[in-house]
């Protein structure tokens, strides 16, 4: 079984995210976004690599959406109503609630002030949204009989989540973007320990390492002030949604708590509407913001007015607040046509701009003129705030969050390539999972799980589950060892590895002499573990289940009789002479040796516990009985040197207990009792 | 699996509360308090004089009240409001609970807001463990009311100065004694024998203790219990929040049927598609409860429910999502509506002690619009001590409303009117009678929400004691609650009063399609509606169970399903048997139960070396042992045995030492002192023999 991976956009890229996958004959398209920088046909992913046929509701099983922003959602309206998509999409609450913005934003943006034709109109964007299918963060979702997914918190933007769909035993997530790291209003990513063949992670900054947030937003909070102060204006151009909103908390306090009483505008109706969306939505963004609604909305912004277009020129300092973000149009490019020409003014810029678009020409170098069309030329004079904070996560979020996951295979998508080609290098040095980096229309094939199934006896899994506890005494040399040995295991316990059902080996220490000397601490120790027994045997009958049953079982179930392999031996042993002790019969001299025996093996055999029974020895399963018979036939030998001291001890074992049973001989052999 | 139904409840207040065991986990579904002996308390007194003045009022009550207590022996004065017990209430917990060492519970599932009121009592105690589930939903709502409980039941603290721990004056032995009879039996049961089971009002740093101790889900979340359960829950739409569970174990896949709503128009919809098990637990009561009335026309319902079940499935999901009972819900409404119109016209103010969120903002919506429509300018008023949270709450959860409401969140609107009734100041939310805001604002007539619904708690007390004297003004109760006994501390009554019974469950007639939709293989109904509807013909097992009874369902599964995992697969050895198409493997490695799946993992710690078979079967023969072993280069031969033991054959080995192969009917035994040889010759017994 294979997992593909078809990368329609944001390979080596940023812009269109859009992948399609396909687990086990489901084919699942993540994202389905646009490019800002391109104006032709690039804008969109190439849909007809999913189906020659354009047949696109019989090969995907649906669509899903990571969240609002719209290069990964701006081709959707494209997508369901001009290429005839109508399966499944979903996404999350917030994402289903505020996407319709974005696009008509985007969609007015193109054609009322562009001028261009449009390539879907609002209808079209509102017979998309009925076909989205709401989902709920860690709601298992069944697509159909085979295919689940799950979303899970990505605080990137409100609503954005990362997807995990499973299909069969092949399981991935796709991160979507993500940040893991909280912000002021959104909560850091959350994520499931699972067993995943396949991460498909963002990778915008994938070799950048990001120190505190608090220092950045202080240096932004003191740019703004330090220009309202000096009555200049400051235009944020913002997307409607998600940075907009995340800005404006933290002036919004700023203002409250250094009684500030400069004018905050949003420029549109627009922006003031998405707001509604977030109070409503407040469960979905970080746990201070949501603990505090009751008593205030963190999205009641009070020092927020309304924008008008007659206010752009009048007197005074003002933060706006305008759309499109980057200035790749609209509003924005309106208001930085007339206050770019001013020393007083101040431009904050996002931490990314798309290429193309004036955001980026304005980052790029310290530009004093800006060519906006071939008739008109900007003279750039205003001073340019960068935003150093992003809502995406730094190339150690990226590397925590891949370590955590520990998938068999990562892709990267969505960043730049010579940074991506870094963290795959890292990834597979340092986390030695292999990791991809496919540019756009590329396709990667990897090999996805496949776990056998078999029916299980319950005896099989209850002897599995029953605790196995030996009882080992140490020496005091071993003492050190041991404690190496526990710490060891503590070591392994507490880290993130495959949860298991045996509970790890136990150590109780127990000094037992401490009681009678303090000084000499050299009593045995007592070592408690639980090696639980994990065997059985797997059936496979043509025609039938394959079964997994408990040794005892086996014999039942194909209806033989057992044959049981014995090993046995007979052999000399010699004892100290019975001379010295009194005059014994038979029978008390057997039970002296025996357990004489039994003293010598228990102390020579530490770890295993030795039984008398009297009449014999048991170790396991090897048996031990003096022998007096005549003529034993397991004997091999039958010279006896010294007649009194001297006696047959007939042994038997199992084949388990081989190993076991040759180092008991071997032990006897060397045993001369008569020496101490 | 034991199933064991605590209390079957009654009606939507008063939960029903199980205990389940399954897989070796005890579950407890739900747990309610039970207000059903608050009505023995008097509400607390305007002031001091009245404690006095029931000294005075021995004499009969008024006339309109005439119970029938003649047969008693002693002759006994009427119930009047000088009966009620003025004291400090207490509270009483499902009696049966107490039969149970609570610390070995390991998990409590919480249905709905209702179901979590006596939560405090379980987790206050010590030794309580286990770990409670409810939907994130549920918890918050729960809290509120929990949280308006105490607040509300502060005043009788106020009222009555706080007592210390001991047993109340009231409960004493010879109080009870005076106790008139049908307060005893409300309080005590019919055979007054059911004296446990009362508890001091939890406080509100029990609830804060409780609240920590609840994990709380989403919807279609799947939360996995100590790797061997996976739980989730699922939308039932009786409640915001509310829901049933699935239990899914590695023996048994269990649905839990809580009171469902199919279409609501406030919480999401019933999700019975989800529900497909194998073993359902029934525990809606209230087709049962409200049995009596439908009683005369089940009969016709049946045999049209009948010919419903002979089409096929598709109609069989429209009979269940019939649009009919919301219409039905919606009329019942509008009437109460109608009758509140009524009362503002004419001058009286209505009063509405209903405790079911969805059900008040319903009416809040529908009260508001006719009141608009009639052009009547009257404030409503939400009166509780958590009325602004409540409000908050219900529009910041678009994921756990209905359809429609969240139609509006897409569209850009509020999804309750409240939002806009609040903003144009034609509702108020005040946290208690006396808030000053309030009594700036106070206007009558008014429309007042407000708890709670038994009137012996809250808001509700002083304004009833305000109107009960007016005419003109409408009390709107609740079906289920004991009006009489309820209404007994403001006798005389000339405020009209409308009960009415709001759905609050499956009806009857939708039991069986439903059953049929999700074709479980047991069902365990309760032992009145398994009556009410003819079983016999489904083909699933049904057990019926009733309240303080334990029944044993057998297990389905006999073997479990256990998954290995391919890196583990790859080692094994096979053997074909020399029989049939049979291969065996020895299988080892870990075992692993998690989300509810027995997993086998290869063991990290060592590699197993040569493995050989430790177990055989079969009949070795000689001969062919024999020529194995030479041709491993060992020499031997058989020796003659002797004539009786003609069942046990002996060979000799010679070379390359002495060895002796012992072979009876179920037997070898290998006796070699040489420990290489040993080996060898296990080998060559090993080939003969089939083994693993």
């Amino acid at each position: 079984m294979t997992i593909d991976c078809l990368v329609l956009g944001a390979g080596q890229e940023v812009g269109k995210s859009c992948v399609v996958v396909t687990i086990n004959g489901k084919r699942i398209m993540f994202d389905c976004g646009m490019h800002m920088g391109y104006l032709d046909h690039r804008r969109y992913p190439d849909f007809s690599r999913i189906s020659a046929s354009r047949d696109y509701n019989t090969v995907l099983s649906c669509v899903i959406i990571t969240h609002f922003h719209l290069d990964h959602i701006g081709a959707l309206p494209y997508f369901t109503e001009v290429c005839g998509y109508n399966g499944p999409i979903y996404m999350t609450f917030p994402t289903m609630a505020l996407a319709p913005l974005m696009l008509e934003d985007y969609r007015k943006v193109m054609v009322d002030r562009r001028g261009e034709a449009e390539q879907f109109s609002n209808d079209h964007i509102m017979e998309c949204m009925k076909k989205v299918i709401p989902v709920d963060l860690k709601q298992t979702i069944q697509v159909d009989e085979d295919l689940q997914i799950r979303a899970y918190y990505a605080g990137h933007v409100l609503g954005a989540a990362m997807f995990y769909a499973k299909v069969g035993d092949a399981a991935m997530v796709y991160t979507g973007d993500y940040n893991m790291t909280p912000d002021r209003h959104l909560g850091a990513a959350q994520i499931d320990r699972m067993q995943l063949d396949l991460l498909i992670t963002e990778s915008t900054y994938a070799t950048t390492i990001r120190d505190s947030k608090y220092g950045r937003e202080r240096e932004f909070l003191k740019a703004v002030h330090n220009c309202v102060a000096s009555g200049g204006k400051v235009l944020i151009p913002t997307f409607a949604l998600g940075r907009a909103q995340e800005l404006c908390i933290l002036l919004d306090d700023y203002w409250e708590r250094m009684n500030l009483k400069i004018p905050i505008y949003f420029s549109a109706g627009l922006t003031v509407q998405a707001n509604m969306y977030y109070k409503m939505l407040i469960s979905w963004t970080s746990q201070k913001v949501k603990e505090t609604y009751t008593t205030r909305n963190a999205f009641d912004f009070k020092n927020v007015q309304k924008f008008d277009r007659s206010m752009i020129d009048a007197p005074g300092p003002c933060v706006l607040f305008a759309t499109p973000g980057m200035i790749s149009g609209g509003f924005s490019l309106e208001v930085f046509k007339r206050w770019a020409p001013s020393k007083l003014n101040l431009i904050t810029l996002p931490g990314y701009c798309v290429a193309g678009t004036i955001g980026h020409k304005l980052m790029s170098g310290k530009p004093t003129k800006i060519d906006l069309d071939k008739d008109t030329q900007i003279d750039v004079q205003c001073q340019i705030h960068q935003l150093a904070f992003s809502p995406h996560t730094d190339s150690k979020g990226i590397m925590d969050l891949v370590k955590f996951l520990s998938p068999k295979h990562v892709i990267l998508v969505h960043g730049e390539k010579p940074k991506m080609v870094t963290l795959k290098e890292r990834i597979h040095s340092e986390l030695g999972i292999p990791c991809h980096d496919p540019a756009n229309n590329e396709t990667v094939s990897i090999s996805s799980t496949l776990s056998i199934k078999a029916e299980s006896s319950s005896t099989f899994i209850q002897s599995c589950s029953t605790p196995n506890f030996k009882f080992l005494k140490r020496n005091l040399n071993d003492k050190i060892n041991s404690k190496e040995l526990s710490s060891k295991e503590g070591g392994t316990s507490s880290m993130f590895t495959r949860r298991r059902s045996n509970p790890h080996v136990k150590h109780l220490n127990r000094n037992l002499d401490e009681k009678f000397d303090s000084s000499l601490s050299c009593g045995p120790e007592l070592e408690v573990s639980d090696d639980r027994v994990n065997e059985g045997i797997l059936v496979m009958e043509k025609g039938k289940k394959t079964k997994v049953v408990h040794q005892d079982e086996l014999l039942l179930l194909l209806g033989e009789q057992e044959h049981e392999v014995r090993f046995a031996n007979c052999s000399p042993i010699y004892f100290g002479s019975l001379d010295d002790t009194h005059v014994m019969d038979c029978i008390s001299r057997k039970s002296l040796w025996l357990s004489q025996l039994s003293s010598k093996l228990s102390s020579e055999l530490s770890d295993r516990n030795v039984q008398n029974f009297g009449e014999y020895l048991q170790v396991e399963s090897f048996t031990l009985s003096i022998c007096s018979k005549e003529s034993c036939p397991y004997r091999t030998t039958n010279r006896i040197e010294n007649e009194s001291a001297a006696a047959f001890y007939c042994c038997s074992w199992l084949v388990t207990d081989e190993v076991l049973a040759w180092q008991i001989i071997s032990i006897l052999e060397k045993h001369d009792l008569s020496s101490t | 699996m034991e199933f064991t139904c605590l209390s079957r409840g009654g009606f939507f207040y008063f939960p029903p509360c199980h205990m389940l065991e399954v897989c070796g986990f005890r579950i407890q579904f739900d747990c309610p308090m039970d207000f059903s002996a608050l009505p023995i308390f008097s509400p607390v007194p305007l002031d001091f004089d009245v404690i006095s003045d029931e000294e005075l009022s021995t004499h009969p009550g008024n006339g309109s009240f005439n119970l029938e207590n003649v047969s008693e022996e002693k002759i006994e004065k009427p119930l009047d409001v000088g009966s009620l017990i003025k004291a400090e209430p207490w509270y009483k917990i499902i009696k049966n609970l107490r039969l149970w060492n609570l610390s070995f519970t390991d998990i409590v599932l919480i249905s709905s807001p209702m179901g979590m009121l006596g939560l405090p009592f379980l987790t206050r105690q010590k030794g309580f463990s286990a770990k409670i589930y409810a939907t994130e939903a549920t918890a918050r709502l729960g809290k509120m009311m929990m949280d308006d409980l105490v607040a509300m039941h502060m005043e009788f603290k106020q009222f009555y100065g706080s007592e210390d721990d001991a047993t109340p004056q009231w409960m004493r032995q010879e109080e009870l004694e005076l106790l008139h009879h049908a307060l005893k039996e409300v309080a005590f049961g019919q055979d007054e024998a059911d004296l446990g089971g009362w508890m001091p009002m939890y406080s509100a740093a029990d609830v804060k203790d409780c609240m920590k101790k609840v994990e709380t889900v989403r919807y279609g979340e799947e939360a996995c219990y100590n790797g061997a359960l996976v739980i989730k829950a699922l939308s039932c739409g009786l409640e915001i929040g509310a829901c049933n569970w699935t239990i899914n174990g590695p023996k048994r896949d269990i649905a839990y049927i809580s009171s469902s709503i199919f279409s609501s128009s406030n919480a999401m919809n019933f999700d019975y598609l989800a529900l497909q098990g194998e073993t359902i637990i029934y525990s809606d009561f209230s087709s049962v409860e409200s049995m009596n009335d439908i009683l005369n026309d089940t009969s016709g319902s049946l045999t049209e429910n009948l010919m419903a079940l002979s089409r096929n499935e598709e109609t069989l999901a429209n009979l269940l999502s019939d649009p009919a009972e919301s219409v039905g819900e919606s009329e019942k409404l509008s009437f109460i509506c109608s009758c509140a119109i009524q009362s503002v016209e004419s001058g009286g103010s209505v009063l509405i002690p209903i405790n079911r969120l969805g059900v008040t903002l319903q009416l809040l919506e529908q009260i508001s619009a006719s009141l608009d429509c009639s052009n009547l300018k009257v404030p409503i008023y939400l009166i509780s001590s958590v009325a602004e949270e409540l409000l908050a709450l219900a529009n910041v959860i678009p994921e756990w409303l209905c359809k429609q409401r969240q139609e509006k969140l897409f569209s850009g609107e509020p999804m309750f009117a409240f939002v806009d009734l609040l903003k144009e100041k034609k509702l108020h939310a005040f946290p208690a009678v006396h808030s000053p805001k309030l009594l700036i604002n106070w206007q009558e007539p008014c429309v007042v929400f407000c708890p709670h619904w038994s009137l012996r708690l809250g808001p509700v007390v002083h304004l009833l004691r305000r109107w009960c004297g007016d005419p003109s003004s409408l009390l709107v109760l609740e079906k289920g609650l004991d009006a009489e006994l309820a209404l007994l501390p403001f006798r005389p009554m000339s405020m009209k009063v409308l009960q009415c019974a709001f759905l609050s469950g499956i009806k009857l007639d939708k039991v069986r399609p439903l059953l049929k939709v999700l074709q479980p293989k047991v069902v365990m109904l309760p032992e009145n509606l398994s009556r009410l509807i003819n079983t016999n013909t489904e083909s699933c097992t049904v057990f019926s169970y009733s309240e303080g009874e334990t029944l044993r369902v057998p297990n389905l599964k006999d073997s479990l399903e256990l998954e290995i995992a391919p890196d583990l697969a790859m080692s094994f050895c096979w053997r074909k048997l020399q029989q049939g198409n049979i291969d065996i493997a020895r299988l080892k490695g870990e075992l692993s139960l998690n989300c509810g799946k027995f997993k086998l993992f290869p063991e990290n710690a060592h590699v197993a070396t040569d493995q050989r078979p430790l177990i055989h079967w079969g009949q070795p023969d000689l001969k062919k042992l024999l020529n194995v072993l030479s041709k491993m280069g060992i020499e031997g031969s058989l020796q003659q045995s002797d004539a009786e033991s003609s069942n046990v054959g002996v060979i000799r080995i010679h070379d390359p030492t002495e060895a002796v192969i012992e072979i009876q009917d179920s037997r070898t035994i290998i006796s070699v002192a040489d420990k290489t040889l040993c080996a060898r010759i296990f080998d060559a017994v090993d080939s003969i023999l089939n083994g693993v």
